[in-house]
């Protein structure tokens, strides 16, 4: 009997040491935050510097400890790839971090979604002025008028150019008032160079395309983004000119052609005239690149339209430390070092704007024409961010492939995707 | 002498406790809890806990599910897998088994070599692939231009991209299953082949009439764990195509639970799917098993 006892109580405390070890870990996590010594921690999550730019969000963190010796901040990286998954699934186990980047287009989803704090009552206190922002990346990170985050880089896409190339062809180069109708003449004769050589590369997909409607005066959206406007004639001609670069002059890489390859790895090679990518191509292309390059504003049609990407700062609205957390975002988004560590590494573009530092950012080259740039900057549409977003892109992508494959016209396409996002995707 | 320690229900649990702990927190409870977020709208990013409870609806992903043309087009893409994957898996692993199989020199380095794909991960081998199978660039479409064949565009044409992702998996999975037949034909007794010599049977005769029916338990367990791993495709699909392939050509169940919810943020219909898919396996189990009685010899 005794020994049977002794059995059933080993049992039940075996079993009680495997519960409650759960319980002290999940216990544990929620007063990590402050520790007893008077210095805050926080928790940064981050994607945007994976993959090199690690030690220069480093040299922010010491820059900001320095001014805030009360407040730590203990910085975590993900790979773009794993990042959402990561930051998902923390933040419904109650575990998320205290304050993390989101790009634009997620930051809708989540602000939607009430995860986020409002940072509005923090920054009117905090010593760091977020009026001095860029105002579009600034607003871009408000929904309803509130302030749910701060930008912390954004950027815009150029036309970079092969020099190589057009002198070859003996083509001039593009200029910042350049339409389709002159780059696509151009591409022509840098095709003609050889079999290998294409002249321009748009990729056919969302991120593009929205833009693209843009310039021939159409839109995904109606204005007060309430009514989805995929299939209008002006979208449908849009489609059907970046279609023809592919399917029918070929001045455009057919996937096919292109193989797998990477775009800017065709650029790379010297086998590319023109390529429309962001600018945070800038540092890989100056390392990379071995041929003289330039950039100018992206050629419009009936108007000019830019792209904007900007990936900002949030503090979770579960956070334990909000006001070291709203500091920290406010520093990364707003101060001087931040903006001047940014430049001097080339690492996108920062949303302040402190004329010295930005000329400095001018001044560096390769591209030349880095003024391109902010030139840009005055064309700038929005994507149309909705809550249900990246399901909103993947409807269009798959008929933008459709088109592009040739196994619908672009009215098909266009009209297919339509109905399918009347269907599928809620608009407030 | 024979002395019997009386195993009691409480010993019992003692040893197993531990481990069914393990299962009931890994294993029960989310089994539970999925079933649960199933009948809700929950989103993925709401904390859940007795006060913050997602909305309930009901069976209403199930109906969205059963409803719509997207259940049927996926179930239809992964279809087309098993019909290409589990003749040529069954068939590349039995040449695989035959190959490992006697002492001849050099048959450990072709075991070896045979198992390698099945260690390396498909993070690695799906990047392999991506250039093997590559339009311009790629051994298989030089090959096949050498001889005259025509080159299809593989992983980025859209009737191409699933037959790509199931060279790639019989690839991947060939040694695994060539491993288990082996063991299948080392249990064949050589008695049987000896008394067919002397009723002078020939080669092909012996592995028809012996060989494949000896085998067939064997080989009714690797088209069962073919099967079910074919509902499960996933890392071959996420790695060598994006975004699911041309024109959504590569969309699989599993690929669309993960999409749903880590990228629309709809974890209930996620989950719902996820049950979709354990009904769908569970039936096509049931099936096999059934069948089986039709073709599987137990010697």
């Amino acid at each position: 009997m005794t020994n049977n006892r002794i059995a059933w109580n080993l049992t039940i405390a075996l079993i009680a040491v495997f519960l409650s070890a759960g319980v002290v870990y999940a216990g544990g996590r929620s007063e990590a935050s402050s520790g007893g010594d008077g210095v805050t921690s926080v928790t940064y999550a981050n994607f945007s510097s994976a993959g090199g730019n690690e030690g220069y969000l480093t040299e922010m963190k010491a820059a900001f400890e320095e001014q805030y010796p009360n407040i730590q901040i203990e910085i975590e990286t993900y790979g773009y790839n794993d990042y959402f998954t990561q930051l998902q699934t923390r933040i419904a186990g109650g575990d998320a971090p205290d304050a993390y980047e989101l790009n634009y287009e997620n930051f809708v989803s989540y602000a939607d979604r009430n995860v986020l704090l409002d940072l509005g009552p923090y920054l009117s206190d905090s010593s760091i002025d977020v009026t001095q922002l860029q105002p579009n990346a600034r607003e871009a990170f408000q929904t309803g008028g509130t302030q749910y985050g701060l930008p912390g880089s954004f950027s815009t896409v150029l036309l970079f150019y092969n020099k190589e190339l057009f002198d070859r062809a003996g083509v001039a180069y593009p200029s910042d008032d350049w339409t389709w109708d002159d780059a696509e003449v151009a591409a022509q004769e840098i095709r003609d160079l050889d079999a290998q050589t294409f002249g321009l590369l748009q990729p056919v997909h969302f991120w593009e395309f929205y833009k693209v409607v843009r310039q021939f005066g159409g839109s995904l959206m109606n204005e007060d983004r309430t009514a989805f406007t995929v299939d209008r004639p002006e979208n449908v001609r849009a489609l059907e000119r970046m279609v023809a670069r592919v399917r029918e002059s070929n001045i455009q890489p057919s996937e096919t052609q292109l193989a797998g390859m990477g775009e800017w790895d065709i650029f790379r090679a010297g086998r590319l005239g023109m390529l429309v990518t962001g600018i945070w191509a800038f540092p890989d292309f100056t390392e990379t690149v071995a041929f003289p390059w330039d950039v100018a504003v992206e050629p419009g049609m009936n108007q000019k339209a830019t792209h904007f990407f900007a990936n900002g700062m949030v503090v979770s609205a579960n956070s334990n430390v909000p006001e070291a957390a709203a500091t920290w975002v406010a520093f990364l988004a707003a101060s001087r070092e931040v903006a001047e560590i940014r430049v001097g590494a080339g690492w996108e573009l920062p949303p302040s704007t402190y004329p010295e530092v930005l000329e400095t950012y001018v001044a560096t080259t390769p591209p030349e024409n880095r003024q391109a740039v902010f030139e840009s900057l005055n064309h700038i549409v929005t994507p149309p961010v909705v809550t249900d977003f990246a399901r909103m892109a993947d409807i269009v992508n798959l008929e933008l492939e459709a088109a592009r494959d040739g196994s619908k016209t672009a009215r098909q396409a266009l009209g297919d995707a339509q109905e399918r996002l009347e269907i599928e995707i809620e608009l407030e | 002498m024979e002395s019997r320690v009386a195993v009691k229900p409480r010993h019992l649990l003692l040893f197993l406790g531990p481990a069914m702990v393990g299962m009931a927190v890994f294993y029960i409870i989310p089994f539970l809890a999925s079933l649960m977020i199933s009948l809700t709208e929950w989103d993925g990013l709401q904390q859940l806990g007795l006060r913050s409870i997602p909305p309930f609806i009901g069976l209403e992903n199930y109906r969205t599910i059963l409803g719509g043309p997207e259940l049927r087009r996926v179930l239809g893409n992964t279809i087309y897998f098993i019909a290409l994957y589990i003749p040529l898996v069954l068939a590349a692993s039995l040449i695989v088994a035959l190959l490992m199989a006697g002492d001849r020199p050099g048959v450990v380095a072709l075991r070896i070599g045979f198992y390698i794909p099945v260690l390396t991960s498909w993070v690695a081998g799906a990047l392999i692939w991506r250039w093997v199978l590559s339009p311009e660039y790629g051994p298989v479409n030089a090959i096949l231009g050498a001889v005259g064949l025509p080159q299809p565009g593989w992983l980025q044409d859209r009737r191409w991209a699933m037959p790509a992702i199931v060279l790639a998996s019989v690839w991947k999975d060939m040694g695994f299953f060539g491993m288990i037949l082996l063991g299948g034909l080392q249990s064949i007794n050589p008695a049987l082949y000896e008394a067919a010599e002397i009723d002078g049977a020939s080669r092909p005769a012996q592995f028809r009439r012996i060989t494949l029916p000896m085998l067939s338990p064997v080989t009714f367990f690797v088209v069962v764990i073919g099967l079910i791993n074919s509902f499960q495709l996933f890392p071959q699909v996420m790695i060598m195509t994006e975004n699911a392939g041309p024109q959504g050509a590569t969309q699989v169940m599993v690929e669309r639970i993960y999409t749903y919810a880590f990228r629309y943020y709809e974890m209930g219909y996620a989950a719902a799917l996820s049950w979709v898919l354990f009904v769908i396996i569970f039936i096509c189990t049931l099936i096999q098993l059934r069948l089986q009685k039709a073709w599987v010899h137990y010697g």
